[in-house]
């Protein structure tokens, strides 16, 4: 008698036979009503050692941008991935050779533009150390607000999509909403929301307007409470552990092998952050804690990650408590514009004016390299100077490039499903990776 | 399952407390302790050492340089396990040498250390590949002979990794190649379009060869009239 579970099982098929047709599971009929569902042997087709070559993007979701990643599979399991770049190479540091130190912030939005904010003073942290300057206590502390706030919006988005690639759409919505206050603050302080340009050679773009700080407070204020909302949803969720504990795991030793920084190291167990052990912007000033892993799987990047938010708040608290007044840009002829009301009336201002946008500060000849802690790890600006108004050379050290040079060491092994986890926790920016 | 022991940045004894730099000199200043390490390991191997804006650069022998970042790495007096980057420097000067440059981190000594070796004038752009030691190295010497043409000897994989491989035009970040490129923009798209993308792609990665057929005819003819992109 033919049941519907009879039918289902019939028309289901194992392969193809020795005489090129479908081959069924041949019923044999049992107690119950029901099947047996082995195969009898010899007819399985044997699919050992056939390995498939797939193609990811580079115009792809999941690649967080143009990405290509071919990758060999056996059955289901990596055997090889081949990552390409380079699709969106723009020839960044080339350019920078041709441009005054003050115009070559607007590329540095461009390179990680998730983290604008933190691209620019770490630029310009670079150039006024090629000029020997040190900023104003008040910029200082500015500066700080603008790093820890790209920090947050960096890792907001990260988790978003990131919980998208895995399955969650809800994070998402509200770490992206929360990414929308802080583009407010942006644009509210130097105009811009995305491209920010936000720093000066010697200060910042501008000073906060009045009653910007409370704005500042108010997101600092709420912002955790998202923050714990996500927690609640994903932390402990049954999905996401699964896809993502023991995936992609890097040992410390290979992980500082690999060069990796940022939430990928100290998720492997390594204790380095640039703010606490090569400080700048007097981070040693500031209480907060380093979150480090010791699973180095795509988890506990992601826990890294989360920690690393609650700790931006505690700095971005601590930062609103201490800003001083005063001015934001140093009292420094040879970099800072006069004021606008003395170019127009002064001819010694004007001429200052003229020289210093046209012609261009000019550093003494040397060679700096400033590392920040950017949210993806180790940003590096290398700039040498040879006493021109523009840089022999401008080296961007890209942390998600390194990360991403991992990726074959991190894939192999695992399933095709993972590559995409293990692809989304690296956090990569392809801005910034082909610069 | 299983769990890594942390290792700490820093963890040398008696290392001060880090501090943001201040007041720092132009020139001059206190030399990080392994340049005297490496001067007393290898003595005339070590041409030069500077301190510039606080930061200590050691010029080096080229033939000697992968010993020396080797042992730099290995010696548990100075333990640069961390590869920062890898890069070079071609001055506008012509007359000046070629840097190949390496950023080195020890996280257990807090330390930073610039090494260089300079390739004079005239001479083969050949560098000692750090791979085996540091697997960082991968893909910033990659980068580094796509953009300056400096072989590194002893990379397995020595390609160009930004630009495709068939790239023919040269090496951009040398100083003789020019900002926009060698050719006009109508020849770029030119030479863009008549490329056999099959011949970068086989046909199981990826295929965009008829792309050229599916322009419409007007703009096909007007590209092989010679128009150019308003450069």
């Amino acid at each position: 008698m033919a049941t519907k579970r009879t039918v289902e099982v019939e028309l289901s098929t194992t392969g193809i036979g020795p005489d090129g047709k479908p081959q069924r599971i041949p019923l044999v009929a049992g107690g119950d009503g029901g099947v047996a569902l082995q195969a009898p042997p010899g007819i399985e087709p044997d699919l050992e050692g056939e390995h498939m070559l797939i193609n990811i993007g580079p115009q792809h979701p999941a690649t967080h941008g143009v990405l290509r990643l071919v990758l060999e599979l056996d059955g289901e399991t990596v055997v090889r991935c081949i990552p390409h770049i380079g699709y969106l190479h723009c020839g960044f540091e080339k350019i920078g050779e041709y441009r005054q130190y003050n115009q070559i912030i607007p590329w540095t939005d461009r390179d990680d533009y998730l983290n604008c904010v933190g691209n620019n003073i770490a630029f310009a942290l670079g150039a006024e150390k090629l000029f020997g300057i040190e900023v104003t206590p008040r910029c200082t502390v500015l500066r700080v607000i603008g790093m820890e706030l790209s920090r947050i919006i960096s890792h907001l988005v990260w988790m978003g999509t990131t919980c998208i690639d895995i399955g969650a759409y809800t994070p998402f919505l509200w770490s992206f909403q929360e990414r929308e206050n802080v583009y407010n603050l942006f644009e509210g302080w130097v105009g811009a929301r995305l491209t920010t340009s936000a720093s000066r050679v010697g200060g910042m773009a501008a000073d906060i307007p009045d009653g910007w700080l409370d704005g500042l407070k108010a997101f600092v204020r709420t912002f955790p409470k998202t923050l714990d909302e996500c927690d609640r949803v994903v932390t402990k969720n049954g999905i996401w552990v699964g896809r993502t504990v023991g995936i992609g795991v890097m040992s410390p030793e290979e992980a500082i092998n690999y060069g990796l920084s940022g939430p990928m190291l100290r998720a492997s167990g390594v204790d380095y952050d640039v703010r606490k052990d090569f400080p700048y912007l007097d981070y040693e000033t500031y209480d907060f804690e380093v979150p480090v892993g010791v699973h180095g799987d795509v988890y506990d990047r992601y826990l890294v990650r989360m920690e690393e938010m609650r700790q931006s708040v505690r700095i971005l608290e601590q930062a609103i408590a201490r800003l001083p007044d005063g001015p934001v840009n140093v009292d420094d002829p040879r970099v800072i514009l006069p004021p606008k009301h003395k170019a127009t009336s002064e001819m010694e201002s004007m001429i200052h004016h003229f020289k210093n946008v046209m012609e261009g500060p000019r550093p003494a000849p040397g060679e700096a390299y400033v590392a920040v802690e950017a949210p993806k790890g180790e940003k590096g600006y290398y700039m040498v100077s040879d006493g021109s108004a523009k840089p022999v050379r401008w080296r961007i050290r890209p942390p998600s490039y390194v990360n991403l040079s991992a990726i074959p060491k991190m894939v192999e092994g695992h399933l095709l499903s993972d590559v995409i986890a293990i692809n989304a926790s690296i956090d990569i920016v392809m801005g910034e990776i082909d610069r | 399952m299983s769990e890594f022991t942390v290792i700490r940045a820093g963890s040398a004894a008696g290392l001060p407390v880090p501090a943001t730099p201040k007041n720092v000199p132009h020139r001059g200043g206190d030399a990080n302790p392994s340049a005297e390490a490496l001067k007393a390991q290898f003595g005339a191997a070590i041409r030069r050492v500077e301190v510039v804006w606080g930061e200590t650069n050691v010029i080096v022998e080229m033939a000697k340089a992968h010993e020396i970042i080797q042992w730099l790495h290995g010696d548990p007096s100075q333990s640069y396990e961390y590869l920062s980057d890898v890069t070079a420097v071609e001055f506008r000067d012509r007359a000046l040498p070629i840097e190949v440059i390496w950023h080195l981190r020890s996280l257990k000594f807090r330390r930073f250390l610039r090494v260089k070796a300079l390739i004079e004038k005239g001479q083969p752009l050949v560098a000692p590949s750090v791979f085996d030691i540091y697997k960082g190295a991968d893909w910033l010497e990659r980068e580094c002979y796509d953009m300056f043409g400096i072989r590194f000897e002893g990379h397995p994989d020595l390609r160009r990794i930004l630009l495709w491989e068939q790239y023919a035009e040269g090496f951009p970040l040398r100083k003789d190649f020019p900002l926009r490129g060698r050719f006009s923009r109508a020849e770029q798209l030119r030479q863009a379009l008549a490329a056999n993308p099959e011949a970068r792609y086989s046909m199981e990665e990826l295929s965009v060869a008829d792309a050229y057929a599916d322009l419409p005819q007007d703009m096909r003819a007007r590209i092989k009239g010679g128009e150019s992109t308003g450069e």
